[in-house]
C-alpha cells in the first residue's frame, strides 16, 4: 500500500507543487538561512534562506519527467529489439543479442557519459543517455519472453489458421509477452531515477538554480558540518521513490506471471 | 576457445561502437584547447595538430586500433600527455578501492544471506532491497557526514592510508553486496527443498555439514556468475565514490575527461571497462564446469 501512496504523492509533486508547499523554489528568504527542519520549515532551509521541502517538491518534476523518457526509450527500443530477434530468430536474432551484449559489457554510467559527452549536458541529454544505457536490458528481457510465447498452442494455432507473420505478432505475441517487460519498466524507473540523480549531482544534467534532485544533493556538500538536511533529506526522498518502483515492479512481475 | 572468440568480438565491437560515437563530436576537444585567440594559432596549424592527434580518417580508426592492441591509446588532448601515464597513474588508486570494496562486499553478502537464514534475523532480507534503492553518491556523503563530521572517527583531510579508504571501500561495498546477497540467498532456499538434503540429512548429517557441505556448495554457482555481473556496477560506483571523497583515480580522470571532452581519455577508459568486465566473465563462464561436474 504504501509504495502506490510514495509514488502517487510524488507524481502529484511533479503535477501540482503549488498544492504542497507555499514557498518559492527559487527566491529565497535570506534572513532565513541554513535553518534546521521545524514545523514552519519541513526539511530545513539551505544557504540563501530557500526553504529545502518546496525545493524537493518542485524538484519531482524533473527527476520524474527524465525518468519517464528514459525509461520510454529504453522501452520501446528494447521490445523492438527484442520482438525483432525473438520472433524473426536466425541472424537478426544473432546480430541483436551481439549489439545487446556489447551495450551491457561497458558499464551504464560509462555509457551514459559517452552519449553526454557527444550531446552535451542538460536534463534531456541526460535522459536520453540513461534511456539508452537500459536498451540491451529490455531487449533480452523482451527477447526470452518472445521465444517462450512463440511457441505456445495459441500462437500456433494462429499461424495454422492462415495469420499473417506480423498481424500474428502484433495481437498474440507481443500482448503475451509483455507483462514481464512492464514489470521491468517499472524497476528501471527507479533505477533511472537513480542515474539521473547521479549524473545530476556529477554536474553534468540540470543547471543551478533547478532543484534537480541530485544537483540539490550536491550543492547540500558544503555544508556537511553544518546542515545534514541539506543532503540527508533530499537524498531520502530519491530512496522512497527508488524502493517503491522496485515494490510495484516485484507486483507487477507476481500478477504477471500468476495470469 | 569459442567463448574467448566471442569475448574478443564483443570488444572489438565495443572499441568500433565507442569510437565512431566520439568521433561524432560536434564541438571537439582539438578547438576548445587551441581556438582561444590569445594563442594566435591560424587554421592551418590546428589543422596539423589535428593531424598529430591523428583524429581523422580512416586510416586513423585503424591506427587507433592497432595502437590500443599494442597497450598504446594515443594522447590526451587535454594535458598532452600520453594516455598510458594517466592510466597508469589513476589505475593503482582505483584498483586498491574498487578490490577492497569488492572483497568487502563478498564478505558482507554471505554473511547477509546465512544470517538472513536464522528465524530471527529474517529482517535482514529485506536490507538487499534497500542498498540497491540507494544512490551511491548520498551513501558517500552520510558516511562522511556521521563518521567524519558528528563521530570524528575518521578526519576529513588527512590520515593514514587505512583512515583514507576505509569510507569509501564500505560506500562501494553498499550497491556491490546487494544483488550477490540476493542471488545467494534465493540459492540457498532453493537448494535446501531439494530431495537430495533430505537424503543427506536422513542419513544423519548436522545441520552445519549439509549448510556448509551441500548447501553452499551448490548455491555458489549462481551467485559466482552474479558476482562476474557485478563488476561493471563496480567501476561505475568506483567512479562515484572517487568523486565524492575527491580521491584521484580513473574517477577523476573519466570527470576531467567528460569535461574537456578529451575523446582519447573517454574512449581508452570505455575500453578498459569493458575489457575488465569481459574478461572476468570469461573467466566465470570457464570456471563453471572445474566447479560444477555436472557440466563436464
Amino acid at each position: 500500500m504504501i509504495k502506490w501512496l510514495v509514488v502517487a504523492l510524488v507524481l502529484l509533486w511533479a503535477v501540482v507543487p503549488g498544492l504542497f508547499t507555499g514557498y518559492d523554489p527559487i527566491a529565497g528568504v535570506p534572513a532565513d538561512k541554513l535553518l534546521a527542519p521545524s514545523a514552519e520549515h519541513w526539511f530545513g532551509t539551505d544557504a540563501v534562506g530557500r526553504d529545502l521541502f518546496a525545493r524537493v517538491v518542485h524538484g519531482a518534476v524533473h527527476s520524474l519527467s527524465g525518468a519517464f523518457v528514459a525509461v520510454a526509450v529504453g522501452l520501446v527500443l528494447g521490445t523492438l529489439l527484442g520482438l525483432l530477434a525473438g520472433s524473426v530468430g536466425g541472424f537478426a536474432d544473432t546480430v541483436v543479442m551481439r549489439v545487446v551484449d556489447v551495450l551491457l559489457s561497458v558499464p551504464g554510467l560509462l555509457l551514459a557519459l559517452t552519449v553526454i559527452i557527444l550531446l552535451g549536458p542538460g536534463t534531456v541529454n541526460v535522459a536520453l543517455a540513461v534511456g539508452i544505457g537500459s536498451v540491451a536490458t529490455f531487449a533480452r528481457l523482451a527477447r526470452s519472453e518472445v521465444v517462450k510465447t512463440r511457441r505456445a498452442d495459441y500462437v500456433e494455432a494462429a499461424f495454422g489458421s492462415g495469420g499473417r507473420f506480423v498481424p500474428v505478432l502484433w495481437r498474440h505475441v507481443l500482448p503475451n509477452s509483455l507483462g514481464p517487460v512492464i514489470a521491468l519498466a517499472a524497476l528501471q524507473f527507479g533505477v533511472a531515477i537513480l542515474a539521473i540523480s547521479t549524473l545530476g549531482f556529477l554536474g553534468y544534467g540540470a543547471e543551478p538554480p533547478t532543484p534537480e534532485w541530485g544537483l540539490l544533493i550536491s550543492e547540500g556538500r558544503n555544508y556537511l558540518a553544518t546542515a545534514w538536511w541539506l543532503t540527508t533529506l533530499p537524498g531520502a526522498v530519491v530512496v522512497a521513490v527508488v524502493l517503491a518502483a522496485g515494490r510495484i515492479s516485484r507486483r507487477i512481475d507476481e500478477l504477471a506471471r500468476r495470469a | 576457445m569459442r567463448k574467448a572468440g566471442q569475448s574478443a568480438l564483443v570488444l572489438w565491437a565495443a572499441f568500433t561502437a565507442a569510437y565512431v560515437l566520439l568521433q561524432l563530436l560536434p564541438g571537439d576537444a582539438i578547438l576548445i584547447k587551441f581556438q582561444n585567440p590569445e594563442l594566435g594559432l591560424s587554421p592551418e596549424q590546428i589543422a596539423q595538430i589535428r593531424e598529430y592527434y591523428g583524429t581523422e580518417g580512416p586510416a586513423a580508426y585503424l591506427h587507433t586500433l592497432l595502437g590500443f592492441l599494442r597497450g598504446d591509446f594515443g594522447y590526451s588532448i587535454d594535458t598532452g600527455t600520453p594516455v598510458v601515464e594517466r592510466l597508469a597513474e589513476a589505475l593503482p588508486e582505483t584498483a586498491k578501492l574498487a578490490g577492497l570494496g569488492f572483497a568487502l562486499a563478498v564478505v558482507l553478502a554471505v554473511a547477509i544471506a546465512f544470517a538472513s537464514g536464522h528465524r530471527l534475523l529474517a529482517w535482514l532480507r529485506e536490507v538487499p532491497s534497500l542498498f540497491v534503492a540507494v544512490p551511491v553518491f548520498w551513501v558517500g556523503i552520510l558516511l562522511i557526514q556521521l563518521f567524519s563530521f558528528r563521530l570524528k572517527l575518521v578526519p576529513v583531510i588527512g590520515g593514514t592510508e587505512a583512515q583514507q579508504l576505509i569510507l569509501p571501500v564500505l560506500t562501494l561495498a553498499v550497491p556491490i553486496c546487494a544483488p550477490i546477497a540476493q542471488v545467494l540467498a534465493r540459492g540457498i532456499d532453493q537448494v535446501s527443498t531439494q530431495p537430495f538434503v533430505q537424503v543427506v540429512a536422513a542419513k544423519g548429517a548436522s545441520r552445519r555439514w549439509i549448510l556448509w557441505r551441500h548447501v553452499a556448495r551448490n548455491a555458489m554457482l549462481p551467485t559466482l556468475t552474479m558476482a562476474g555481473l557485478t563488476f561493471g556496477e563496480l567501476i561505475a560506483g568506483s567512479v562515484i565514490t572517487e568523486t565524492v571523497f575527491g580521491r584521484n583515480g580513473v574517477g577523476r580522470l573519466t570527470e576531467q575527461a567528460v569535461s574537456a571532452q578529451d575523446t582519447p581519455v573517454l574512449l581508452a577508459v570505455v575500453v578498459l571497462a569493458a575489457t575488465v568486465f569481459v574478461l572476468v566473465n570469461l573467466i566465470v563462464d570457464l570456471l563453471f564446469p572445474i566447479l560444477d561436474p555436472r557440466l563436464r
